[in-house]
């Protein structure tokens, strides 16, 4: 038992070795199957950090008119905390609001120059309100209309609730990052079937080409594992070897692409392939050994039939 | 020792036939030279035998044992008993002279020890000591040959089978694979043969099945070659 395996582990080798070109050539072919997987993952992994990036700045925001009594603020704020939908509720005071405003003006003097033409705080007090999940920021503008509907004319609190005027943005947004998901998941399918196809089939060939050693040890009386287990460890090294060639592949390409990835996804994903290290590898080798070793045991089935 | 009872083979199309109603028997330690022109059914014949080819019809026996009722599973065991050699040689190409005979040995999941002391004895039972880490391309047609009949041999087969084993050889070649397989046979291993080579078989002078046809049309104990 210990004897075969030595012996089937040693002429995996020499096989692999003696017949480079065709192990060369299931390698380049798994390598580039891989690093296709692989880029799709971290497309995938962009794709997410984007759109919870994007989701996170949609908000509704509440303006206060800069005279509303602050009791009623506060009470609008705690019924809106109050809310199940409502992920966070930011509350910035009057002051804090007229401090923004002047550091986001800081460089334009005729803005600052009207802000100090005014004896008082021309701004009110405001909430920004984040939703759990995008479709819920439409109950919840629905509420605080409710809210503004039930103020007595005299003593208006709520200035402007700006959801309505965000409303199309939003809607387009979230339709935008619902097609983007599907055509995305759709893409990467079909990218994957076609490179488990082509590496299933190049390694059919590969193996096409023993068909008549893989006869010869049949007639010389050797057992179906003792053929078929060089080949199924030949899978396993195209596997492993093209895991590693493709982690390699993504190196020089990811410090290119990292600072460019950081400027429009507010992602790097250099950084997130620094950091993710082991799992990738892990990921690409294990999917390599597995179609290596799935491809050559099915392709040398096909000649051990009686 | 091999025993065809009334075997025929027609094939798919219900008309041609390779083999009619054909019984023999072989004795052990027999040498024996099936001739006969193409087609007449020699190498179906010896097909059956290593079960690489079934029966319409009639059974084929190794001893008591019935050919077709083995298992799949257990093909490779009874093809251990069995040495073959063919026309065009079929030697593992990525494999060099020494590792082909060895590869017989391990496959047959025999130790170290043994592969050590019996492959070297069989490649110069067959001369080629001097080629044994050479691979199939850097070998002559006779020299490949007997590379083919060191394999055969290595794992002391109960019979060996060669399918018209000088066929593709040069008659100095053929000489030597004659004589080697008389040797094998001298030292009390059955040997079934299928040619067409006239001096061959006046130069053997053992027993001859001459096939036509399908059927077996003579049998001579102490044949020359007829047709």
């Amino acid at each position: 038992m210990i004897t075969g395996l030595r012996r089937v582990v040693k002429a995996g080798f020499i096989g692999f070795w003696r017949n480079a070109y065709v192990s060369l050539a299931s390698i380049f072919v798994l390598t580039i199957a891989l690093f296709v997987i692989g880029a799709t993952l971290f497309l995938n992994q962009l794709l997410d950090v984007s759109l919870s990036t994007l989701q996170s700045k949609v908000d509704i925001n509440v303006y206060f008119v800069p005279d509303a009594p602050e009791e009623d603020v506060l009470g609008i704020l705690n019924a809106v905390e109050a809310l199940p939908e409502v992920e966070e509720a930011t509350f910035t005071s009057r002051e804090e609001a007229l401090a923004e405003y002047r550091e986001r003006n800081q460089d334009n003097a005729i803005s600052l120059q009207a802000l100090e033409e005014l004896d008082e705080n021309p701004l009110g007090a405001n909430i920004a309100i984040q939703a759990q999940e995008t479709s819920q920021y439409e109950s919840i503008a629905s509420f605080l209309e409710e809210q503004r509907a039930l103020e007595q004319p005299q003593v208006q609190v709520i200035d402007e609730i700006n959801f309505t005027r965000n409303k199309e943005s939003i809607d387009t947004l979230t339709t935008i990052i619902a097609a983007t998901e599907r055509a995305s998941f759709i893409i990467m399918g079909i990218l994957l079937i076609a490179a488990i196809m082509i590496t299933f089939n190049t390694i059919r060939l590969a193996i096409y080409t023993s068909r008549e050693e893989i006869s010869i040890m049949r007639l010389v009386g050797a057992s179906n594992m003792f053929i078929r287990g060089p080949f199924m460890l030949q899978g396993i090294m195209y596997g492993f070897l093209s895991g590693v060639l493709a982690l390699i592949m993504f190196y020089p390409m990811l410090i290119w692409l990292g600072p460019r990835t950081e400027a429009f996804f507010e992602m790097n994903l250099f950084d997130y392939y620094i950091a993710n290290l082991g799992d990738i590898f892990g990921l690409l080798i294990g999917i390599g050994i597995l179609l290596g070793l799935v491809s050559s045991t099915f392709a040398v089935a096909r000649y051990l039939r009686t | 020792m091999i025993y065809f009872d009334n075997v025929s083979k027609v094939y798919n199309d219900g008309r041609s036939a390779a083999l009619q109603e054909v019984t023999f028997q072989v004795a052990p330690k027999e040498f024996v030279s099936i001739v006969g022109h193409s087609g007449a059914g020699k190498t179906t014949l010896l097909k059956m035998i290593i079960a690489e080819d079934r029966p319409s019809h009639g059974q084929v026996f190794f001893e008591s044992l019935d050919v077709n009722r083995i298992p799949r599973t257990k093909l490779p065991n009874y093809r251990r008993k069995i040495g073959t050699i063919f026309q065009d040689f079929k030697l593992l190409a990525h494999k060099t002279a020494y590792e082909n005979v060895s590869f017989a040995m391990e496959a047959n999941g025999r130790s170290d020890a043994e592969i050590a002391e019996n492959v070297p004895h069989a490649l110069s039972l067959v001369d080629l000591d001097d080629k044994a880490w050479n691979f199939p391309n850097e070998l002559s047609g006779g020299e490949k040959q007997r590379v083919a009949i060191a394999r055969a041999i290595v794992n002391q087969p109960d019979i060996i089978i060669a399918d018209e084993p000088t066929g593709n050889l040069d008659p100095i070649a053929t000489y030597e694979v004659v004589q080697i397989l008389r040797k094998i046979n001298d030292l009390g291993t059955t040997v079934i043969m299928t040619t067409h080579n006239k001096g061959v078989i006046d130069e053997i002078e053992r027993r001859v099945i001459t096939m036509d046809d399908g059927r077996i049309v003579r049998d001579d104990s102490s044949g020359k070659y007829v047709l």
